[in-house]
């Protein structure tokens, strides 16, 4: 077992769940909702996205669809003590876990660039039928879900520690995978789909599990957040921004790490609230946003964290001896697996 | 079957506009390997400078499509050379696909302040003028639409068969190694290619001004099924997209006319699944290397 990892895991848990006691105001702890939300959804992404190399666009589909089971469910039964969403979040993953797997079983046959557009349209279809369903979904009027009955003082808490509960499975079944074969099975279907499957690697098997579980944490998420918006909408349940943001995040942390989503994460959505607060209302939010992306895009392509962690090992190579690869000791957290080795110089 | 035919002629007009659409796209594709999400907001953004021409400047629609399509040429020059070609690492197509997904959110945004999101039309003399033939309504909008994106298709043909530029395209989407030893210039055709596909974007914009409103968001509609197309045909095929353009466009307009509007736009992801189960290379594309 890898005992600092573990440590740095265990640390920010118990950092996290303490938080709330502080007695903080109502707005950090909404921000922090959304913060862990996020987080908990880049680290999903990451597991297709990241990990397998296979970027989806449509991950908004399944947020919209666990948003959406939330708030039918509780069309039809009565919340009483206010934790009845919670107890069924598990179901809504399962669900859209299976719903998933067929989906990306049939996605999956397609390499990057097309999976890409085959999702992409997959949310622009769920969006439609969330629109058209008007007798299920209740179309552009969208669904109420009841109030939750929460005192007012510790109205956010039960909604941060779902979201902080969702964060924490994502990051545990993605180091569990990281120190496990279905982490070298992705590992070697990223850098080559054709060689992994030419070595005996069940390569559509490894592919599809990323697939399913990821988007069965995107939907419990989205669940929570319904429960926490109190009203469904079609057109932000199923928004592409939601996806955009964790993709972005992904990239600016760093794919296929453990910690870069969440880095990602932890800069973007406070810097996206203050852009909104700032720029509201006006489409300007719409074109500050993209700029942004763009400048990661440009001036970071490999995230954050990998980006360092190179500049890390090369100061150290430096010190003992000329370029000998990945020591070693290479921290699985940011460098392992990041990318194919790229020559010094790769970036400029 | 009077509602049949009806569907059919009316997919077959519209589908000229989304062939126009989906050439430009599926030659991006072609040539730079890059899937352009910023597409359907290059066609919107066309349809938007054509709307300010007519409603200002009394501009027509059809007189138009020069001028824009000029600007959009020079505009996706630089989108290529300001944003794409620092690409350069080898998950270059992952990037590049959420690059132009920020350039549609860009000009998405650009949109919306400029023109504000209430739905815009290009309200012309002729807008709801038709002519009757053995019982069939042909919109004379249509019509005109239909013959613009034929003739603009037919120089894009003429541009990529007949001149040594095309040549150059043509090489590069074959093997752009091979080409480059010949002495073509990737760097020069990569720009000139995607300004090219902005062109495109930019005739079938103003055409696309002419049949339906449309406001900054109307892009992500028209994204998908674009996407449809372009993978139905055959990635980089631009002769597969004008076919599969023509199928989308047609079975959506019978799904239209003889069952019911709302379901008209789940066509084409209907045949986008059967795509992939069956052939997932699509019609005409092949699976190593892009066709023209």
């Amino acid at each position: 077992m890898n005992v600092p990892a573990l440590a740095r895991g265990g640390v920010l848990t118990v950092a996290l769940l303490a938080l709330p006691l502080l007695g903080l105001e109502h707005w950090v702890l909404n921000l922090l909702i959304f913060t862990l939300m996020y987080a908990a959804m880049s680290s999903a992404w990451n597991l297709v996205g990241g990990f397998a190399g296979y970027p989806s666009l449509g991950h908004a589909a399944f947020f919209g669809f666990g948003a959406y089971f939330i708030g039918l469910w509780f069309q039809h039964h009565d919340v009483v003590s206010g934790y009845e969403p919670f107890v069924i979040l598990p179901l809504v993953g399962l669900l859209a876990a299976l719903v998933g797997a067929p989906i990306g079983w049939i996605a999956m046959r397609t390499r990057a660039d097309v999976f890409a557009i085959v999702t992409i349209t997959l949310l622009f279809v769920a969006q439609t039928l969330a629109f058209n369903l008007d007798d299920l979904t209740g179309g552009a009027q969208g669904l109420a879900m009841p109030t939750p009955p929460f005192e007012l003082a510790r109205f956010e808490w039960p909604f941060y520690y779902a979201m902080l509960w969702i964060l924490l499975l994502s990051m545990a079944l993605t180091y569990l995978s990281m120190r496990s074969k279905v982490g070298l099975s992705l590992d070697t279907v990223r850098a080559d789909e054709d060689k992994a499957l030419g070595i005996g690697i069940h390569v559509q098997g490894v592919k599809v599990l990323s697939f399913s579980v990821s988007v069965g944490l995107v939907a419990m998420a989205g669940g929570v957040w319904a429960y926490y918006e109190t009203f469904v909408y079609p057109q932000f349940a199923f928004d592409p921004l939601i996806t955009i943001g964790m993709v972005l995040m992904v990239f600016l942390g760093g794919r296929a790490t453990l910690w870069g989503p969440i880095l990602g994460a932890v800069i973007l959505v406070p810097g996206q609230q203050y852009l909104a607060y700032k720029l509201g209302g006006s489409q300007l939010y719409l074109i500050a946003y993209a700029a942004v992306f763009l400048l990661i895009m440009l001036l970071m392509p490999r995230g954050i964290l990998p980006t360092v962690a190179d500049r890390l090992r090369r100061r150290r190579a430096v010190g003992t001896s000329s370029d000998a690869g990945p020591p070693t000791a290479a921290p699985p957290s940011a460098g392992a697996g990041s990318s194919v080795p790229v020559p010094s110089g790769g970036t400029a | 079957m009077h509602a049949l035919i009806q569907g059919l002629i009316l997919g077959i007009l519209t589908g000229g506009v989304y062939a126009l659409m989906a050439s430009g796209q599926t030659l991006i594709f072609g040539i730079m390997k890059v899937v352009n999400l910023a597409q359907g907001a290059m066609v919107i953004l066309a349809a938007y400078f054509s709307y300010t021409l007519f409603a200002d400047f009394g501009v027509d629609p059809l007189l138009a499509i020069p001028l824009t399509t000029a600007v959009m040429f020079g505009l996706g020059v630089v989108i290529q050379l300001v944003f794409l070609r620092p690409l350069k690492r080898e998950d270059s197509a992952q990037l590049s696909l959420l690059v132009t997904f920020a350039v549609a959110l860009l000009l998405e945004g650009f949109m919306s302040v400029t023109w504000r999101t209430t739905y815009r039309s290009i309200n012309t003399d002729y807008a709801n003028a038709s002519w009757t033939l053995f019982g069939y309504q042909f919109t004379v909008v249509r019509m005109i639409a239909f013959v613009l994106s034929l003739v603009s298709l037919g120089l894009l043909f003429l541009l990529l068969n007949r001149t040594r530029f095309g040549r150059a395209v043509r090489a590069t989407v074959q093997n752009p190694m091979s080409a480059e030893l010949l002495g073509v210039e990737s760097k020069r055709v990569a720009a000139l290619g995607f300004g090219l596909g902005a062109a495109t974007a930019a005739a079938a914009g103003s055409v696309y001004g002419l049949l339906y409103p449309f406001n900054s968001g109307s892009h992500y509609d028209l994204i998908s099924e674009l996407l449809s197309i372009v993978v139905l045909g055959g990635m980089g095929s631009v002769g597969g997209a004008v076919i599969a353009a023509l199928i989308v466009s047609t079975s959506s307009a019978v799904v239209a006319t003889m069952f019911n509007p709302t379901w008209s736009s789940f066509t084409f992801f209907v045949i986008l699944i059967l795509v992939l189960l069956i052939r997932p290379q699509g019609l005409f594309g092949t699976v190593e290397r892009g066709a023209l």
